[in-house]
């Protein structure tokens, strides 16, 4: 099978910083791919690379087996990449059907915005989601706590993307009922067919939802997991470089 | 949704700022406090002068003396909201000035007259939309320049619109040679009364004021704008092109004060090319005033609205009462910095987890 979503060899440095030295990663459709590594790994500047934000300084992105440039992040999201990024990147004024909508407000006479309608349907995919929110649905989501907050940037990637959704630490800021919920969401997404890529620390959690497990090491990809080939002491291993079973370099 | 929530759900406990829904309400929108103002400001002038203050003649001037700052004040409006700030008002006001008067003297009238030497009565609608246009086109350059630096070449807008308010300024100097232009081809424009009794200025600057409204708070633009003031991080992650926005911002500032430029002309019968230098200040003034957050992300058009009357009010009452005029800085200064202060307030209240 082609991975749906694949980064080869890439390079990333900020200033003197080698965030990612020559990563790679591939995510297959209808498939949990976690991503898991220590603190500073470059899991999320992985992700970014992924979903447009950096363009990688070398290597290559392919979507279905073809390379292409995701020059913005709107190039992503045009080919079905949604990112649920680990500081939201949510807009703290604008109220949550206002962040669910932004960049694709649905239009009334080509120009004006049709609040009404995309507060229905944030609604909606709250709902739809599970999430117990919301104080109010016109209140600015600065009002909202940390898990609320998280939910509007999940409900918003699950919205929209039809093809890959990176979720990085989704989980991070949630309680127990509302991570269950998460989870359950990530398997409903990854059965309508669409890959899943999931970052957390908790690896009991990983290795409860995830198909494939890919371990990032110091910017570059140390291990593989199928479902069942590892545990958590495996996992602790790999994250800190005990154990690799792929040629790094 | 709400009753089903489980008690163990850390997240669904109830914001715990601020407790009273009163003072939430009155933080969350700050227009309505300095609505209040505004009208207990008109009501004790009311009690202290109640046959010339309240009189419609008083009102109607007061309304045709805030026009041109109304209309600067609303493109001001749209450049905080990005939590930019255009200092170059003055001179996209002067320069719109003079980019009418020199297109007025572009069309001949025969013999060594142009059209911005004819009689206020022989003047014709196409010369002032001549005027109309080279205002605008000052006003578009102007902007177009603070849109660029700002925006792509990423200068801090105070130090980006400092240059262009000295660059615009010298430019409309260098073009008058020092001494401004009379022209009473705009007056049926500037003196005239569409509308019985009300003149001319006051229902341009409604217009203003409506289509700045649609523009912010109904279309899609207008909801851009306040998402990458709040973030634009965010706002470029959504796929926002936020450089380009932040251009047509400063394109939109700066045509509104060529625009107030082209009614200035048409109101005083002249250019002021030494005039208008506190204009920026006074519309920054008002739109602090009205509840726009100097940060960025919040705003509105009703609230800058509100900002211009207040020290124009304040004025007009001292001046009608016979306190001396000087205090009007004294109170709208202190009412800004209590404006501001609240704004602050209502930031570090609101940002939770
Ligand atoms: N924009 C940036 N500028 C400078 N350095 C950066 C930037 N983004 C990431 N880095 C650096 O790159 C390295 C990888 O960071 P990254 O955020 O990708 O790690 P991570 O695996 O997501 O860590 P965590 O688990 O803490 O989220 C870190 O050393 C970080 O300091
Ligand atoms: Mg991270």
């Amino acid at each position: 099978m082609t991975p749906v979503l694949g980064a080869y060899r890439v390079m990333k440095t900020f200033g003197h910083v080698r965030a990612l030295r020559h990563a790679s990663f591939e995510a297959f459709p209808g498939e949990v791919t976690a991503l898991v590594g220590d603190n500073g790994a470059g899991k999320s500047t992985l992700t970014k690379v992924l979903s447009g934000v950096y363009s990688p300084d070398e290597g290559e992105v392919r979507i279905d087996g073809n390379p292409v440039r995701l020059s913005d992040p709107h190039d992503a999201k045009a080919r079905g990449i949604e990112t649920v990024y680990q500081d939201l990147a949510l807009a703290p004024d604008l109220d949550a059907a206002g962040n669910v909508f932004l960049g694709r407000e649905l239009r009334r006479f080509g120009i004006l915005h049709n609040h009404p309608e995309m507060r229905r349907r944030t609604a909606t995919a709250f709902r739809d989601l599970g999430v117990g929110l919301v104080q109010d649905m016109r209140a600015p989501v600065a009002e909202f706590s940390g898990g609320q907050k998280q939910s509007v940037a999940i409900a918003r990637a699950a919205m929209w993307a039809t093809k890959v959704i990176i979720m990085d630490e989704p989980t991070a800021a949630l309680g127990v009922i509302q991570t269950a919920k998460v989870l359950e969401l990530v398997e409903r997404i990854r059965d309508k067919g669409i890959a899943v890529v999931f970052i957390s620390h908790n690896l009991p959690q990983v290795l409860q939802v995830a198909d494939r497990i890919e371990v990032l090491r110091l910017g570059a990809r140390v291990a593989r997991f199928r479902r069942g080939e590892a545990d958590v002491d495996r996992l602790i291993a790999a994250i800190s470089g005990a154990y690799a079973n792929e040629e790094s370099s | 949704m709400t009753q089903t929530k489980p008690p163990a759900e850390t997240e669904s406990q109830e914001p715990v700022t601020p407790s009273v829904p009163f003072v939430r309400a009155l933080l969350r929108n700050p227009t309505m406090v300095t609505f209040a103002v505004l009208l207990g400001i008109i009501a004790a002038f009311s009690i202290l002068a109640p046959d010339t203050f309240t009189q419609r003649s008083n009102f109607v001037q007061l309304a045709q003396n805030v026009a041109i700052l109304t209309v600067v004040s609303v493109g001001t409006t749209f450049v905080i909201i990005t939590a930019g700030v255009d200092l170059s008002i003055p001179s996209g006001i002067v320069l719109g000035e003079v980019f009418a008067v020199h297109a007025l003297q572009l069309i001949g009238t025969g013999g060594d007259t142009t059209a911005a030497d004819v009689a206020a009565d022989q003047t014709k609608g196409w010369y002032m939309l001549v005027a109309l246009a080279g205002a605008l086109l000052a006003g578009l350059i102007i902007g177009t320049i603070n849109g660029l630096v700002v925006a792509y070449l990423k200068v801090p807008p105070l130090l980006a619109t400092l240059g262009t308010l000295g660059a615009g300024l010298g430019a409309a100097l260098i073009l008058q040679n020092g001494v401004n232009t009379a022209t009473y081809a705009l007056d049926p424009l500037g003196h005239g009364s569409w509308i019985a009794a009300v003149p001319n200025l006051i229902p341009i600057a409604l217009v203003v004021v409506v289509a700045g409204f649609i523009l912010l708070h109904m279309a899609v633009f207008g909801r851009h704008t306040f998402a990458i003031g709040s973030n634009p991080e965010a706002a470029r992650r959504a796929g926002i092109n936020v450089e380009r926005h932040l251009l047509k911002v400063y394109i939109i500032g700066g045509v509104s004060a060529g625009f107030a430029g082209f009614l200035s002309v048409a109101y005083f019968s002249t250019t002021s090319i030494g005039g208008h230098s506190t204009d920026n200040l006074q519309a920054i003034t008002a739109v602090a005033l009205g509840g726009t957050s100097l940060f960025g992300g919040v705003g509105s058009i009703i609230g800058t609205l509100i900002g211009v009357w207040i020290p124009a009010v304040l004025k007009n009452g001292f001046v009608i009462t016979g306190v001396q005029p000087y205090w009007q800085d004294v109170a709208v200064g202190l009412v800004l910095i209590v404006a501001v202060w609240f704004d602050q307030l209502r930031r570090r209240t609101r940002n939770r987890g």
